[in-house]
């Protein structure tokens, strides 16, 4: 430990004393911010949210004789962004609540945010030229502009509503498309820059919380079932991110000669079968030792509540803790939406948003502590 | 093994250095050998997505000399000048074109990424309509050569026209005043 360090170790800030600032109402900007992180598909509802946070459809798209945003040139891509420009007005998308936010004119901190909600990818988020995200005011459904197609169709909801995810997709796919003359082939479909998305463009995915097949063991083997199966399994934050609080993201991987009801039922009948695996799991925890799982949980809450400073990794595993005993009702008053909340309001970007200030990680182990004894009731 | 620099994270990266013939080891996790600069490289996509296109699509290592020697340097697509060799290094497109200039190159590439050749799914209304189109100069073909077999040629005249008219449509992109 450092000098510096030191100094704050011996004058630590009272997080009972932030709480109480928070609630006579001094720290507006804070409450203000955190309610700009909060998502509808984090909110804990919908078909199995006990196991499945979220269901994601994207669809890829491009224009016509026109080079995809990779090597395009600045003319070209601000070309796209107009003819998207032009769509919202024409299509009267502005009347229906989304509004388009230019990634230039957004700070760094801003568009980490954006990321850790989910809502762009990271390639956007560092993409200054002739950029833009386009959102819904709910921000179920957001478009990106000039990310590596020209259009990138998202839909994003709470629970396992695949079905609904793609109806939603398809149908401002319909109207980007009355506007927009797309890049089609009879035989490849719909082109896109990568040659993993060419056909359908379309990318289903769902977000897991499998604790039950962890804590018994049997995630790696039901996982390399679920690979053979033609579907990609990864940690929340995408590609080469590992598994933390027993999260995951399961998409699937072929767009090509599958239909679309094809790909998303595929997917969702693996979901459907995980979940199940889960619950047996779960059941058969309870039975070897109802009293273990909820002492795990009620511990895990405990530090929770109590810690000045909590790394990521471990806040992550111990709201997975909290999260299994409220599922099975050894752990009461602790509802699903704060839980998923937390799973991004500790993320960096977003604790240095309500900070205000670049954070070092260890002011974010402080910060993120701070954050979770605000939230958990 | 723990990191020798952070003792916290697992360590993944083994460094060793050779300075004046003295050798060091170091056992270090990513984000410190990052940080320590003793990695001559990024960490971002650490599954080198280009390098599995190379060889899947056959090319010898991925480097522009191995594949210009292969042959592959005369693909160039016309419509964003993207060479067949740039898209193995890259495992981008360049634009919609490329994917008819790259043509059967592409082929085993979309097998072994898709197991398919052929987009089953949504078509655009657009794209629909001029499918339709083709379809029924199809149709119309046909019944021109029965026609024509059948010596009765006034008839076959008038089917001609309307094959060339829809031609037409194809050609000026009118198949948008349908909508």
């Amino acid at each position: 430990m450092n000098d510096k360090e030191k100094a704050k170790y011996n004058s630590p800030k009272d997080p009972l004393e932030e709480i109480l600032m928070d609630n006579d109402g001094e720290n507006k900007m804070q409450q203000k911010r955190r309610s700009e992180i909060v998502s509808k598909w984090m909110e804990g509802t919908g078909p199995d949210a006990d196991i499945v946070i979220s269901s994601r459809v994207r669809l890829a798209r491009n224009i016509r004789k026109m080079p995809f945003p990779p090597l395009a040139s600045d003319e070209q891509r601000e070309k796209v962004l107009q003819a998207a420009k032009d769509v919202i007005r024409n299509s009267r998308l502005q009347e229906s609540g989304f509004e388009m936010l230019e990634i230039n004119a957004l700070p760094p901190v801003f568009r980490q945010v954006l990321v850790e909600k989910h809502l762009i990818s990271p390639l956007l988020a560092r993409e200054n030229r002739f950029s833009a995200l386009i959102l819904r005011k709910d921000e179920i459904i957001s478009i990106m502009v000039n990310e590596e197609d020209h259009f990138r169709i998202q839909c994003l909801l709470p629970g396992l509503q695949l079905e609904k995810a793609w109806q939603e997709t398809s149908g401002y796919d319909d109207i980007l498309e009355s506007y927009l003359d797309y890049a089609f082939d009879e035989e490849k479909g719909y082109l896109t820059a990568c040659p993993t998305n060419v056909g359908t463009g379309l990318r289903a995915s769902v977000m897991l919380h499998l604790p039950a097949l962890a804590i018994t063991q049997q995630i790696n083997r039901i996982l390399s079932a679920v690979s053979q199966v033609g579907l990609a399994v990864r940690g929340i934050y995408g590609e080469g991110t590992e598994m933390t609080g027993n999260l995951l993201q399961i998409s699937n991987q072929i767009t090509l000669g599958q239909s679309e009801e094809e790909i998303w039922q595929n997917l969702y009948s693996v979901t459907r079968q995980l979940i199940n695996q889960e619950k047996n799991a779960r059941e058969h925890l309870l039975n070897e030792g109802r009293e273990k799982l909820g002492d795990r949980a009620g511990r895990a809450y405990g530090i929770l509540k109590n810690a000045w400073m909590i790394d990521s990794k471990e806040a992550m595993q111990l709201l997975s803790d909290v999260r299994l005993g409220v599922d099975l009702g050894l752990l009461k008053g602790v509802p699903l939406k704060i839980l998923n909340e937390l799973l991004v309001l500790t993320r960096p970007g977003c604790l240095q948003y309500l900070k205000d200030k670049n954070l070092n990680p260890y002011e974010r182990d402080l910060e993120r502590a701070m954050q979770i004894q605000k939230c958990l009731p | 093994m723990l990191c020798e620099n952070c003792g916290k994270n697992i360590a993944s990266v083994h460094v060793t250095k050779i300075i004046n013939g003295k050798k060091t080891e170091m056992y270090l996790c990513e984000s410190c050998a990052g940080e320590k600069g003793e990695l001559g490289f990024s960490f971002e996509g650490k599954f080198p997505l280009h390098q599995f296109f190379s060889s899947i699509m056959g090319f010898p290592g991925g480097s522009s000399e191995k594949v210009a020697s292969a042959g592959y340097s005369g693909l160039q697509c016309p419509g964003c000048g993207l060479t067949y060799a740039q898209f193995g290094q890259i495992g981008r497109f360049g634009c919609d074109r490329c994917y008819e200039s790259f043509g059967t190159n592409l082929l085993p590439l979309f097998r072994r990424l898709h197991g398919s050749q052929k987009h089953l799914g949504k078509i655009p209304a657009r794209a629909g309509s001029h499918v339709k189109l083709k379809k029924e100069i199809e149709r119309l073909r046909e019944e021109l050569q029965k026609k024509v077999a059948e010596e009765a040629f006034e008839e076959a005249a008038v089917i001609r026209d309307k094959i060339r008219k829809l031609e037409n449509r194809i050609s000026s992109g009118g198949e948008k005043n349908e909508r």
